[in-house]
This record gives C-alpha cells, sequence and structure tokens, in this order.
C-alpha cells in the first residue's frame, strides 16, 4: 500500500503571518508553485517584505505522481518535492495566505491587488506566478455532466470505468496516459486527436499501441456530450469532411492541456493568443514594477526547473527594481 | 511486512506528536475478514503504536453490534473517531485511508485532538445553525490528489457540529455503494442521500446545500 503523505501540511506555520491590508509590500507574489515559491526564497533573502497569496501550495506540482527531470532528485513524489520547497521558504517571516485566490489587479505608482473575499493589498512590485489549470472543451454537456461521466482526472477517476466504454480527448502525453490506465481496465477506448499526429511521447505511443481494445480518431473532435444525468453519448466530428458522428460512450475523459491563470490581469498586462502573459527576459511585463514567471508566461517549456528558474529572475529583476527607485 | 517503511513512521511520529488530547479509534472489522479489512486491521494497529496520545478499539461488525448501531457503522472496514472524553466527534472512515487520504486521515486526528485552526466566525454562525441530523458521504479514490480536501471539509463540519457525521468512503472497497450514489467522479459528497456535490468545494458551497435541506 502506498502513502501520499504532505508532511508539509502539518508543519506548525510559524513563520507565516497574516497578510496585511494597511501593509505596503515591497513584494507581492501571486500563486504559491514552484515559480512564486523560489520567487520567495530570493526575494525575503534580498531582505524584502513580502506578501505570498496563493490558490494552494505546491500547484501542479501536487497533481504529479513522480518527477524525474528536477535536478538533485533522481526520482521524487511530487508531494514530496512540495514540502521541501514550503520548509525553505518557511524559514523566513512571510505574509502567507493560501485557498485564496487575486480577483482583480491595478497597477499604479502602488499596486492594488483584490482577493476574492474583497480585501484589498498594496505592493510596490508584484509578481504573476499563477501557473496554468486544466482546460475545458467548452461544448454543450460538458459543464452539466462534469463528475456525471466527464472527467478531468485520469488517476482520481479511471477505476469507475472498468468494464465501461471510454472517449480520451488529447492525444499529449497526459491523453495517451490517461488511455493507457483505462485501456487496463475498460472495454473499450477511443482516443480523440484534433490534430494529423499524436503529440505525446514515443515511449507513450508506444505503450498505448500495445491494447488493442483502443482506436485512436486523428483530426477529430468532440461536438457535444449527451445524456441524462449521466453521460451517454458523444458527438464526434471529422475535421477534414466535417463528418458528425455519435459514439456511444460511458465516460469522456478531458485531457486537451492546459489554460494560464490570467485572467486577473487581463486589460493590465500584455498576452499572446493562448492569454500566456508576455515577458522579456528578465521576467519583465510591459507595466513597470509587475513581473511574471513561469507556466503563466510566454516562456517556451513547462517544467518545474524552469518555472523555478524564472522565479528566481523575476525576484531578482523586481529587486533591483525596488533598489533603482530610492 | 509493516505498511509504514521507516521514513513515513518518521514522518507520521512527528506529525502525530503534534496531538493536543488524547484521541481514541475504534475500528470495526468482521469475523472473516477480507483483504481490506486485514489491511485496515494492520493500518490500525500500526499507527495506534506511533503515539501516547492514541488508543484503539477493535470491534466487530456482527458480534458487537450495539456498538455498530450506537456509532452508525453499517460496513466494514471502518474507523470511528472519538475525542478524549469519548464522545463521538462525528468523524468515520469507510475503507482505508491509504494513498492520499493518509492526509485527511492525520487532519482528523490533529483536529479531534483539539489542534485545529479556528474558522472565521461567520462560518462558524452558519455551522451552528444547524439543528437537523445530518449525514455526510465523501467518496473518494486513494489516488486522488483533490480528495482529501473535501474529506477534511466534510469532518470539520461534524467536529464542529454534533447534529452532523461525516464519513470518507473508499470507492473501490464499496462498489454497490458507489453504484447506488452513482459516483463516477471523485471527490463526490453525498448530503443526507438527497442533495450532492462534485469536485472539492469550500465549506460554504457545502454549507449552502445544507441549509437547502
Ligand atoms: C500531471 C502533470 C505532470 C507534470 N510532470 C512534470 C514533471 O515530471 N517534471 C516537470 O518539470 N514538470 C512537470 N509538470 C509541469 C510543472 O508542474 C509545471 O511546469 C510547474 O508546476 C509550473 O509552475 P508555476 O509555479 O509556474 O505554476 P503552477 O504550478 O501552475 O502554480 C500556480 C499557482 O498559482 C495559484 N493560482 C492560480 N490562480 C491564482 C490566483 N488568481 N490567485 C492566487 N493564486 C493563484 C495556484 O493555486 C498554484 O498554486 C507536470 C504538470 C502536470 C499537470
Amino acid at each position: 500500500m502506498e502513502f501520499n503523505l504532505s508532511a508539509g501540511l502539518f508543519v506548525a506555520e510559524q513563520n507565516f503571518l497574516p497578510v496585511e491590508s494597511q501593509t505596503l509590500y515591497d513584494v507581492l507574489i501571486i500563486g504559491g508553485g514552484p515559480a512564486g515559491m523560489t520567487a520567495a526564497v530570493y526575494t525575503l533573502r534580498k531582505g524584502l517584505s513580502t506578501a505570498l497569496v496563493t490558490g494552494n501550495v505546491g500547484g501542479q506540482m501536487t497533481e504529479t505522481a513522480g518527477i524525474e527531470n528536477y535536478l538533485g532528485y533522481r526520482y521524487i513524489n511530487g508531494n514530496e518535492l512540495v514540502d521541501k520547497f514550503r520548509e525553505q521558504v518557511m524559514q523566513f517571516g512571510i505574509a502567507f495566505e493560501s485557498s485564496q485566490k487575486v480577483q482583480r489587479l491595478e497597477p499604479g505608482p502602488v499596486h492594488q491587488v483584490t482577493l476574492e473575499d474583497g480585501r484589498v493589498l498594496r505592493a510596490k512590485t508584484v509578481i504573476i506566478a499563477s501557473g496554468k489549470q486544466s482546460k475545458r472543451l467548452n461544448i454543450p454537456g460538458e459543464k452539466e455532466l462534469a463528475g456525471h461521466g466527464v472527467a478531468y482526472c485520469a488517476i482520481c477517476d479511471a477505476p469507475f470505468y472498468a468494464d465501461k466504454t471510454v472517449i480520451v480527448v488529447g492525444g499529449g502525453n497526459s491523453g495517451l496516459g490517461a488511455a493507457i490506465d483505462l485501456a487496463k481496465i475498460a472495454t473499450h477506448v477511443t482516443l480523440v486527436q484534433r490534430r494529423d499526429r499524436l503529440t505525446g511521447d514515443q515511449i507513450l505511443i508506444d505503450k498505448l499501441a500495445a491494447y488493442d481494445n483502443v482506436r485512436i480518431l486523428l483530426e477529430h473532435e468532440p461536438r457535444e456530450i449527451r445524456g441524462d444525468g449521466h453521460v451517454e453519448r458523444v458527438l464526434i466530428a471529422d475535421k477534414k469532411t466535417g463528418e458528425e458522428q455519435e459514439l456511444p460512450a460511458d465516460g469522456i475523459f478531458v485531457e486537451v492541456g492546459l489554460l494560464p491563470n490570467s485572467q486577473f490581469a487581463r486589460g493590465v498586462v500584455e498576452m499572446n493568443e493562448y492569454n500566456e502573459i508576455w515577458v522579456d527576459c528578465f521576467c519583465r511585463t510591459r507595466v513597470p514594477g509587475i513581473f511574471a514567471a513561469g507556466d503563466v508566461t510566454t516562456v517556451p517549456y513547462k517544467q518545474i526547473i524552469i518555472a523555478c528558474g524564472e522565479g528566481a529572475k523575476a525576484a531578482l529583476t523586481a529587486a533591483d527594481y525596488i533598489q533603482n527607485q530610492k | 511486512m509493516p505498511l509504514f517503511d521507516e521514513k513515513i513512521t518518521k514522518q507520521l511520529k512527528e506529525i502525530l506528536s503534534q496531538m493536543q488530547k488524547d484521541v481514541k479509534l475504534v475500528f470495526f472489522t468482521q469475523e472473516i475478514e477480507c483483504q481490506t479489512c486485514r489491511d485496515a486491521h494492520q493500518f490500525t494497529n500500526e499507527l495506534a503504536g506511533l503515539s501516547d496520545k492514541l488508543s484503539l478499539e477493535t470491534l466487530n461488525l456482527v458480534i458487537d453490534k450495539d456498538q455498530a448501531a450506537k456509532y452508525a457503522v453499517d460496513k466494514v472496514p471502518a474507523i470511528v473517531v472519538l475525542k478524549d472524553d469519548g464522545t463521538d466527534s462525528g468523524i468515520r472512515f469507510f475503507g482505508i485511508p491509504g494513498g492520499y487520504e493518509i492526509n485527511s486521515f492525520l487532519s482528523a486526528l490533529l483536529a479531534v485532538s483539539g489542534r485545529v485552526e479556528p474558522l472565521p466566525p461567520a462560518v462558524q454562525a452558519r455551522i451552528s445553525k444547524i439543528d437537523k441530523p445530518v449525514h455526510i458521504q465523501v467518496f473518494v479514490t486513494p489516488t486522488c490528489p483533490y480528495c482529501p480536501g473535501a474529506v477534511v471539509t466534510a469532518h470539520r463540519l461534524a467536529l464542529e457540529n454534533s447534529h452532523v457525521r461525516a464519513d470518507m468512503v473508499e470507492s473501490n472497497s464499496f462498489v454497490p455503494l458507489s453504484i447506488k450514489y452513482q459516483v463516477s467522479g471523485v471527490p463526490k459528497t453525498v448530503i443526507n442521500e438527497t442533495n450532492d456535490l462534485v469536485g472539492a468545494q469550500p465549506i460554504t458551497a457545502l454549507l449552502d446545500e445544507i441549509e437547502k435541506l
């Protein structure tokens, strides 16, 4: 039996101070994934007063079973790495709040950040490190049947599809991974991919090919999810011919990539067509005093080690910015 | 072979050392143990050995049917968490709290022992208004990283108000029950058989649902 223990959750947070509306922070970090936590270590070591507000601690790392490409660890469980990051942040006095999201960012000589519960925080500089989250299909039936056959977490929900028929949407690594997990137990798996080829790693493509209960539909996309209280059928379209067919299915796993958590900064900082925040190689946005780092930015390749490096860079740039203001 | 290796044992001991008051676990199994019952038995035995503040009583669903009825235990394996004075915390685990659920289990032990963060006054006020029996069942799988969040929220309500009873239900161990409540995605929170919530929701969403009952 395995235990995915998050020991860090239970460590007394003696160094975590409450965030305060009356304080003008040197740096306010939005997001507590690898980018935000690394940025915090750097600003705190520079002696800057720092606040960090985040939805959860660890970001996408908490969804990762095993990490094999973060140097120093040949293999480490996602939660364990989160704990180590958190411990390193915790040695400093940081104003910290989790389970809280930023709703709005207003730039100015002093930047103002509004939280979901209405509180307003103020800071000289802001580092946006809010990362990404799973993308939705945005087709009819998806919202209504979420949790009733529409699934976004294959490791969580695969056991419910033993001896059932399922559709997996997405031909990248997470789609392939989901299809492999499901092929082991489901009667039949249909993998639907929008592009003309699978985009995941060859190792996974080969692994999936070993199952004879899997069908791959390239250049197809789901248009509508149908069912009375539970998924029963999915309307799939052939992208080349436009032809539509209705496939019977007990479940549909959506693995179509990630969406940047940048809504609160829309209209404030510049973004590309994917809503990633544009940054230069100093992690500067086009707004003075607002920096961004990690998966939420235009920086190519979304990886933990890259997010950490970017977080460090954003923090150092912010420190220089504050120094030059004096 | 022990369930907890050396490293986990050390971490568990450290976490349990933060318990404030004593906590008693009542473990229900059955005469001819199912595989999960056997594993759960070992789990509770090993765990209770890690802290002086933890005690364990092992009962049998059939032989000790009066106790089972008293604690509303209708299936095994089950773990009921009692406060230091022996009163029921309202918190139950059906199935083994393995995988990610070890975190909700430890949270429950610490919370019942008294080590728990205060809730915002507005939330606390809403919880104290609950004046009829509420039974919450949170369906989980051990491989679900979001599930402990939903379990901890439900358990907190149980701890704060004695009208509330909250169960973690490990779906793979109770397949017919999961089918009965049409669980096909976790976490799924079922309230009094009639209302349900999908996903890990904040405590206010759970209260909204309870206030609708
Ligand atoms: C399943 C999976 C497996 C992966 N495996 C690997 C791997 O093996 N190796 C590797 O290097 N990378 C891996 N990655 C990628 C890696 O996890 C990401 O690149 C990395 O976590 C990005 O870090 P980040 O800090 O930029 O953002 P995130 O990790 O996305 O963190 C963002 C944080 O911001 C918070 N947030 C979001 N919106 C707001 C808001 N409005 N207000 C406040 N806070 C907010 C979130 O709660 C979160 O804590 C994997 C990702 C996934 C999903």
